[in-house]
């Protein structure tokens, strides 16, 4: 018979959690910041098809860095919570602070109880009604679950973007502005410049009708980058 | 709240909204067994006829319950997502229901796979909705949608009707259901041109209306007293959009002028 090798929590814990961030700091970043008119989020992706952006809800937008199969299926199950509770109740109970609970669980859950972590992390914005009431959460691969304003970066270079974006941040840019801005701080932190089709970029905005989701073109992104 | 993960190509139907619910247990119910009186309220005429750039969906606004008016109000023109819109006819409960159902199954399908389904798609899903209400509506709570769209594939405006059964026609030309469809589609037999305009087919969709409600005491006219109008909306390449009430209040009254 062989005897089952004991493993203290603490080591167990940090092991798994060495392990998501190794998998994490591999992909490239995501930012998100708040704009005057809504909240922008940028990645770098060269893919056409495989999203890391994308809209849940009216207001709510979703955004994953890691794995792509671990991160999209958090985006099907979130997306399903949503629609599920907008149906069942009203539309304007669907906010980005429940849906980021149950994000933070799941991925607990999946740190705790399953063999492997998952190997992302999330970023779930809401554009509210006024600037103030905007939300930015943050999910890490462990289910904890931060609340930010302004702007959040996740991902491997997620202490470099914050680092330049602290320096650089003003409230209340129009969208170029603010475009130009996350571009700019992920050229500074990567040291290279980054052709307009290399991005993947969406915004959640007031005013534009009930779905305030949309995502911009490498048009929009040459337009903002020439009128800078 | 844990969130339960998709799992794959076990998973059947992975984007269809209507089926999660069903799984779950919360797919919208009635039982027909309890349906052998049927005194809730019935939604009446609507219609919809092809332009030369898309759509034109026109629905009167009267509920009725017997011989009673339930509701003088009522929409019953919906956009069902960005290129189409959906109008019903019959119990008005089970119908509104249905139109609920197919609006959020199209965005969820939208979100989920990042493209929308094809108008024929959107047709043939709403087609099986209605199917799903078939023990109703041999109880007599039938549900008739009726369905049209902007087909982005090929630039066109497309109708579709349907029966109780959940059989799908696609119209060449204008369709309308309901209590006052027939004299509806009389009038706009005698109207209808394949090329004409937005405005055209508006004033042409409003008129079938005042028609039908002559000889239909179900359908409601424009109600100038109380400020009631037609619901018209128009799809086309720009996508749904709805008529505003002042241009159809003013169509109304030069229609009901012109016809006294």
């Amino acid at each position: 018979m062989t005897m089952p090798f004991y493993v203290p929590p603490e080591q167990l814990m940090q092991d798994r959690a060495e392990f998501a961030r190794k998998g994490i700091a591999k992909g490239r970043s995501i930012l998100a910041l708040e704009y005057d008119n809504g909240i922008l989020i940028v990645a770098e992706n060269p893919s056409r098809a495989l999203n890391k952006i994308g809209e849940v809800y009216d207001n709510i937008a979703f955004a994953g860095v890691g794995k792509y199969n671990e991160f999209e299926s958090l985006r099907v199950a979130g997306i399903r919570h949503a629609d599920v509770k907008g149906f069942n109740y009203g539309r304007e109970d669907v906010n980005a602070k429940s849906l980021a609970n149950a994000y933070a669980q799941t991925l607990g859950t999946v740190f705790t109880n399953q063999p492997k972590p998952f190997e992302i992390e999330l970023l779930v914005a809401e554009v509210g009604k006024e600037p103030e009431d905007n939300r930015l959460f943050r999910i890490r691969y462990d289910g904890t679950l931060g609340d930010e304003r302004d702007f959040c970066a996740i991902g491997g270079q997620e202490d470099e973007l914050t680092a330049v974006l602290r320096e650089r941040y003003q409230a209340g840019l129009p969208l170029d502005g603010a475009l130009n801005m996350a571009i700019k701080a992920f050229e500074a932190v990567e040291e290279r410049t980054i052709a307009s089709n290399e991005w993947e970029a969406a915004v959640v905005e007031r005013g534009g009708g009930r779905r305030s989701f949309r995502r911009l073109s490498p048009e929009d992104i040459e337009a903002a980058r020439s009128a800078d | 709240m844990s969130l339960d993960l998709p799992s794959g190509f076990d998973d059947r139907h992975q984007s269809s909204f209507t089926d999660l619910i069903r799984r779950t247990g919360q797919l919208p119910t009635w039982d027909p067994s309890a349906a052998d009186r049927t005194d809730a309220p019935e939604a009446t005429t609507v219609l919809a006829l092809k332009t030369a750039d898309g759509v034109v969906m026109v629905g009167d606004r009267r509920a009725t319950m017997g011989n009673l008016i339930a509701h003088r109000r009522m929409d019953k023109v919906f956009p069902a997502d960005e290129f189409s819109a959906v109008a019903i006819a019959g119990t008005a409960g089970i119908a509104m229901e249905l139109v609920k159902l197919f609006q959020t199954e199209l965005e969820h399908y939208e979100k989920l796979e990042g493209n929308r389904l094809s108008l024929e798609g959107k047709a043939n899903y709403l087609g099986a909705l209605v199917r799903n209400q078939m023990p109703l509506a041999m109880q007599g709570m039938a549900v008739v949608p009726l369905f049209c769209g902007f087909d982005e594939s090929d630039g066109l405006g497309r109708i579709y009707t349907y029966d109780v059964v959940g059989g799908r026609y696609e119209e060449v030309d204008y369709a309308a259901t309901g209590s006052g469809g027939l004299n509806a589609r009389a009038y706009l037999r005698s109207q209808y041109r394949d090329d004409l305009s937005h405005e055209e087919a508006t004033e042409a969709g409003i008129e079938a209306i005042v028609v039908a409600a002559e000889e239909d005491t179900a359908t409601g006219g424009p109600d100038l007293q109380r400020d009631i109008y037609p619901i018209v909306a128009l799809v086309d390449a720009d996508g749904y959009r709805e008529v505003a009430d002042e241009e159809v209040a003013r169509l109304s009254r030069e229609i009901v002028e012109r016809q006294s």
